[in-house]
């Protein structure tokens, strides 16, 4: 986000829709995070026109012809790189980046890594969904050791990347979870969009088709409030309605679960959500679902100047004081006239 | 022929003429490369023309003394028009065994060779591969020899600053530099002047170099009466009145970028990877900020040209710039700038390939690349540069087309181009017409189509942040008018038309005969960087009679709408180029002429004698 941007302007969800068909198998979690952000744009309260999504290529990258802003439907994996260019150039707009498991760690893992790195100020939505469903089905660098899929018949071998601590090891200011049909994703939208910097937020999304409720183990509404943990600033890390919490492990320098007895979570050692905590960050993005639930919400937050905003700066400091006389360039190091009969010093 | 003067029985007195071509060669770190900058603004300012050949091996520091770490910079000036660095050199400065070695054979027989001795030991033989010492076995019979104790003058010159052995022998290049100025009768002040500026910090560094500069002009004066050695003075050439600077061709790319910039009234955003030899201009453009330019090192190829079709589908001029095999990672995303009709401009500074090949050397094999290397039916236009000074006009009208009909351009220079120098006539700003943009700020009368057209079948350009004015573009097939996804057969067929009647009915001005006539026996037809041999080559030979014409072609893509004609008017037509045939066979394509092909693939540029012998054959 930034000022320019968040001058307030009254729309709805109506106004962020587009007349084009949208073309997602039916009942494909697109549907519900395309819906989610349709609805948080409002509450943002940014106006259509400054805001700009850019996608690379896979399902979720279809995104931007159903977004009524500017859009950019890119290539494999580039996206993060097309929005760098804009940024710079016009750092003024609010930009969102949409991208997959595949297009953004797989193919455009570098250029993922290099945006977050640098910390270009917009949002990086990767809806993972722990396949290539475009191309119908291979297993993606998430998925599972042993998915089976067309091109792994006997089952994946290699073991998935994580991407939100893949974004953290990169850099990340701010490192977000949540998944498509949650009602908690317009809040973590919100976040995301409020931090002033590179957003990533890793959208668990289903995928009927070919991984059908593979996040089935933390996101059904069976059972969850014992399967996820929403973390919120400021806020015990407590799920399973309070009974259960999070805790240091002194002895291995780890998180561990604890019961809370009658509410007492203080007596349980369990710690307070605090998104700048980066060390605890690095731990709630490695904890592993089954022993711990699903870490869920705005994981970290602690922003530092962009890297646009730096480079403005840079570029004015330099021409600071200079003329823009391109005929005196032309004109600069060494030279010599020629005169009328000769070459003179 | 270039090599007939030689074989007069007296050439021994007085083998340098009117143009003299001198190589200084040596060792990575002796110098070799500022050498040879400093001797050709010495030329410069005598008034002389001139052209340079900076050439270089690729490794940053090879290993000491070897045959592959040699560094050579040759110079050809002159008082009349001087087109290329020069066939064979007149003059060769070896400064060690490996030096000589890789050099020599390309002296001019009769020749002058000054070698440093001092560096002729049984441990820099046996690197350089020989087997005796040349200096002493009489094989360098057919050329005259200078040998000088280099490194030891120069030690005894600035023994009196104290340097340590090591800085003390870095100082001769200064020495040989002086020698040579006194060889041709160059003013040694604006050396001195700018030795004291480089070493300002280290007035004592400084004042060592200028002893080791004014005492090999001082032993140029003393042995002239004794050796080989004459002093030669080489009038100043005939040209145009005016202000002159010396340029190279990345810095005109990168002044001509700008230049088209401001000409467009667009702020210039430049995406750029490190590659050899395109990085040049990525460190020029990084200095202009207060010319509106924003240049950003991006993490790879594919992130430098996405980037700029970032800042252009922003509203900003969208360049990168890259050599070969960073074109062939940018492929992809051309054809993404061609689907969205975005302007953008690509430089390929071209080097010896396939793959990595030759990074510092030169070669023109990126051709087919340019103008046929995407998938899909991927039209998109191409100009070549032909020299330092062209490459400033070529950036300007690269950057005219990529904004007039909203697509891709890629400006074709080469690794000579790059980096070699030529005095070029300051042009004025005020003569050029600016062709400034307009972007779509409203609902036009009836009703907003992204995919509208003017008659130039140009889109409009929409800046995000225009209200009332949002879209979506992608590299899914548009649809006519409305840029919406549409696979339709019809459609794909109306499209793909479109893209490529656009880019073939692109302005370019008609193709002129550089030298001869409209019509004849023989065109010699060139591009890019060969101008210069075949336009001495051509010369020389209507000098003689010859019936034969140079063309030399900057509008690769689309070509001049007369070309055809043109090349019809010919009995024959010869194409010279460094590749094993690609313009050649796009004249063949287009026009069904019998163009016949001379190629050479050595990373080394063409000689005249080369392009010579080649006219020679095709009026036999």
């Amino acid at each position: 986000m930034n000022e320019m941007t968040t001058i307030a302007r009254t729309t709805t969800l109506k106004d962020w829709e587009t007349d084009q068909e949208v073309r997602w198998c039916p009942g494909c979690g697109d549907y519900a995070i395309l819906k989610a952000v349709q609805r948080t744009m409002p509450e943002i309260g940014t106006a259509p026109e400054n805001t700009v999504f850019i996608s690379g290529i896979g399902c979720s990258s279809r995104f931007p012809y159903y977004m009524e802003t500017y859009g950019f439907h890119t290539i494999h994996g580039r996206a993060p790189a097309f929005a760098t260019g804009l940024k710079l150039a016009n750092p003024n707009l609010d930009v969102w980046i949409v991208t997959g498991d595949g297009d953004g760690l797989s193919i455009g893992g570098n250029h993922t890594m290099h945006l977050i790195r640098r910390n270009l100020d917009c949002q990086i939505m990767l809806f993972n969904n722990e396949i290539y469903g475009l191309t119908k089905g291979q297993y993606s660098p998430t998925s599972r050791v042993g998915t089976t899929s067309p091109s792994t018949p006997y089952g994946s071998v290699d073991r998935p990347a994580q991407p939100a601590a893949f974004a953290l090891g990169a850099g990340a200011r701010f490192v977000a979870r949540g998944f498509d049909v949650s009602k908690e994703l317009p809040n973590v939208l919100k976040a995301a969009h409020a931090h002033k910097g590179a957003a990533f937020i890793e959208i668990f999304q289903n995928c009927i088709v070919y991984n059908k409720d593979v996040f089935e183990d933390f996101a059904a509404p069976k059972g969850a409030e014992d399967r996820q943990l929403w973390l919120k600033q400021g806020e015990p890390m407590l799920y399973a309605k309070g009974t259960k919490g999070i805790a240091l492990d002194v002895d291995a320098l780890n998180l561990k679960t604890v019961d809370v007895v009658d509410g007492d979570w203080q007596a349980a050692g369990v710690i307070v959500h605090d998104v700048t905590n980066r060390s605890v960050a690095h731990m709630l993005v490695e904890m592993r679902f089954g022993e711990f639930p699903m870490a869920l919400g705005v994981l970290y937050d602690d922003p530092r100047p962009t890297f646009e905003a730096d480079v403005v700066r840079q570029n004015k400091a330099a021409a600071e004081g200079k003329k823009a006389d391109l005929q005196g360039l032309l004109k600069k190091g060494q030279t010599w006239t020629v005169a009328e009969g000769g070459p003179e010093l | 022929m270039a090599t007939a003067a030689v074989d007069q029985a007296d050439q021994r007195q007085s083998p340098l003429s009117d143009a003299v071509v001198v190589r200084f060669a040596g060792d990575s770190g002796d110098g070799m490369q500022l050498t040879g900058g400093q001797f050709t603004l010495s030329s410069a300012l005598a008034g002389n023309d001139f052209a340079t050949f900076p050439d270089f091996p690729a490794e940053i520091r090879a290993p000491q003394g070897t045959l592959f770490g040699v560094s050579a910079f040759q110079i050809n000036f002159g008082s009349s028009a001087i087109d290329t660095a020069g066939d064979a050199p007149d003059v060769l400065v070896a400064m060690n065994p490996a030096a000589l070695k890789t050099n020599v054979p390309s002296l001019k027989q009769g020749g002058l060779i000054i070698a440093d001795e001092g560096e002729f030991n049984d441990r820099n033989l046996a690197k350089a591969k020989y087997e005796a010492n040349p200096l002493e076995d009489g094989s360098l019979a057919k050329w005259q020899l200078l040998k000088l104790n280099i490194s030891q003058l120069t030690m005894d010159a600035v023994k009196p600053f104290g340097l340590g052995n090591k800085e003390a022998l870095r100082c001769k290049n200064m020495w040989t530099l002086g020698l040579s100025l006194w060889m041709f009768d160059r003013d040694r002040q604006p050396l001195i002047d700018w030795l004291n500026a480089k070493f300002a910090k280290d007035p004592n560094l400084a004042a060592a170099n200028v002893a080791a500069l004014n005492a090999g002009h001082a032993y140029g004066e003393t042995a002239e009466l004794a050796g080989p050695l004459k002093q030669h003075h080489v009038d100043p050439a005939p040209v145009a009145p005016g202000l002159y600077r010396t340029l190279t061709g990345a810095e005109g790319i990168a002044l001509g970028l700008v230049a088209g910039a401001q000409l467009a009234k667009l702020p210039m955003f430049f995406g750029g990877y490190p590659i050899t030899p395109a990085s040049a201009i990525l460190h020029h453009l990084s200095r202009l900020k207060e010319y509106d330019v924003t240049t950003f090192q991006a993490e790879d190829e594919i992130a430098a040209i996405c980037s700029a079709i970032g800042a252009s589908y922003a509203g900003s001029l969208g360049v990168t710039s890259s050599s070969g095999p960073g074109i062939a990672l940018k492929g992809e995303a051309m054809g993404l700038a061609i689907m969205t009709e975005l302007p953008l401009v690509i430089v390929n500074s071209q080097r010896g390939g396939p793959s990595t090949g030759l990074p510092t050397k030169t070669e023109q094999s990126d051709l087919y690349q340019a103008v046929y290397g995407r998938n899909g039916d991927a039209p998109m236009p191409v100009i070549a540069a032909r020299s330092p000074g062209d490459a400033f006009e070529c950036a300007i009208e690269a950057v005219r087309i990529a904004v007039q009909y909203m697509t891709p351009v890629m400006l074709l220079t080469d690794g000579y181009i790059a980096n070699a120098a030529e005095p070029w006539a300051v042009p004025d700003l005020t003569t050029y017409d600016a062709f400034p943009v307009e972007f779509l700020t409203a609902v036009p009368e009836g009703g907003f189509k992204p995919y509208g057209r003017d008659e130039n079948l140009k889109r409009p350009w929409v800046k995000p942040g225009t209200p009332g004015l949002l879209h979506r573009i992608g590299g899914i097939e548009k649809e006519l008018d409305t840029g919406h996804i549409n696979y339709a057969p019809d459609n794909h067929q109306a499209m793909t038309d479109i893209r490529k009647d656009k880019i073939d009915g692109i302005k370019v001005p008609d193709q002129v005969v550089e030298l001869g006539a409209e019509g004849g026996k023989l065109a010699v037809v060139g591009w890019g960087s060969t101008f210069g041999p075949i336009h001495q080559a051509v010369r020389r030979k209507r000098a003689e009679g010859a019936d034969v014409s140079h063309v030399h072609i900057r509008h690769i893509w689309p070509m001049p709408a007369n070309l055809g004609e043109l090349l019809k008017s010919y009995d024959k037509v010869i194409v010279p180029e460094m590749n094993t045939g690609q313009l050649k066979t796009v004249l063949r394509d287009q026009y069904l002429v019998d163009a016949k092909p001379v190629n050479k693939v050595s990373g080394q540029p063409f000689t005249i004698a080369e392009i010579e012998a080649a006219i020679e054959g095709a009026l036999a």
